[in-house]
């Protein structure tokens, strides 16, 4: 078993088990910091697969910005002393999620991902996985062909801005 | 290195525990949090995929006929998967910042956030 393959198998017990934790745990405060502890394990994902500029991003914006507007969130509404608790349908919930990722699970077994790919070279070059330069070639991306929706997510993230001073505006 | 269907395992995971979240708890909190779970596992999906199956149509690029144009065109390819995670990365922030608002405007006006009992449209 290389590095590569043991690191893995940490962080994939580490999400799966943090995700549950986030879902179950009855204070919703260290819900929210197990939310965290599952955006940094994702951030270790991200790594694995050559993704460092997103792994930094993912840091930065969900472990760094999202988790902190959800823990004030969690401060400004006094529930927290209620807790986490099931509605309803929890039941049908649970049986959905099951039922989802069977499907999920059984697509990803049973599909030939690489057809004429096994055992050669091109199978070997993709399993090696270099750690690469990717955030000039995003750069430039972004810049060049995906200049539009990067425009945009700026109005979009203006538009947010502007909502949600109005919404929780004093009268 | 793993193969790709232990990523996307693991991702189907996550997203499984998400949707199970989001389905089956009172606080709205919560619901938010599952659905930022599901965000981060689309996400996985994603960069599993550019990592695994776009190199193979980059090689193929690569020692395609035009060879500047292409090594371009590859690398562009290559890190497309990327560009659409950044993209996911930004909608879900400006999804939870604006949900978030909403919460809160909600929890003034009503005095909860338990969605079962926010029912106006019910009655």
């Amino acid at each position: 078993m290389s590095v590569l393959t043991i690191t893995f198998w940490v962080l994939a017990v580490w999400a799966i088990t943090s995700a549950v934790l986030v879902v179950h745990t009855r204070d919703i405060f260290r819900a929210a910091l197990f939310l965290v502890s599952t955006f940094i394990v994702v951030a270790g994902f991200f790594v694995i697969l050559g993704a460092e500029f997103l792994a930094v991003v993912q840091v930065l914006v969900y472990a760094g910005g999202i988790s902190v507007l959800i823990i004030f969130a969690v401060m400004f509404t006094r529930e927290v002393a209620q807790g986490n608790q099931p509605n309803r349908y929890f039941g049908v919930g649970l049986l959905l999620a099951v039922a989802l990722f069977l499907v999920l699970s059984f697509t990803v077994v049973s599909t030939n991902w690489f057809p004429e790919l096994h055992d050669t070279a091109e199978a070997e070059a993709i399993a090696s996985g270099t750690f690469s330069d990717t955030s000039r070639g995003l750069g430039t991306l972004l810049r060049e062909k995906f200049i539009l929706p990067f425009e945009l997510i700026a109005i979009l993230l203006l538009a947010v801005l502007v909502g949600a001073v109005a919404l929780v505006k004093e009268r | 290195m793993p193969p790709l269907e232990h990523f996307l395992l693991v991702a189907a995971a996550i997203f499984s525990i998400g949707l199970y979240g989001a389905l089956s708890r009172k606080n709205i909190i919560t619901v938010f949090m599952s659905v930022e779970l599901m965000f981060n596992a689309v996400n996985l999906t994603a960069i599993a995929f550019a990592k695994f199956l776009v190199p193979v149509w980059s090689n193929r690029f690569l020692f395609g006929s035009e060879l500047s144009d292409s090594i371009k065109e590859a690398s562009d390819i290559a890190l497309s998967g990327q560009v659409l995670a950044i993209f996911i990365i930004a909608v879900a922030a400006a999804e939870i910042a604006l949900g978030l608002a909403i919460v809160i405007a909600i929890y003034r006006n009503r005095g909860t956030i338990d969605i079962t009992d926010i029912a106006l449209m019910k009655k």
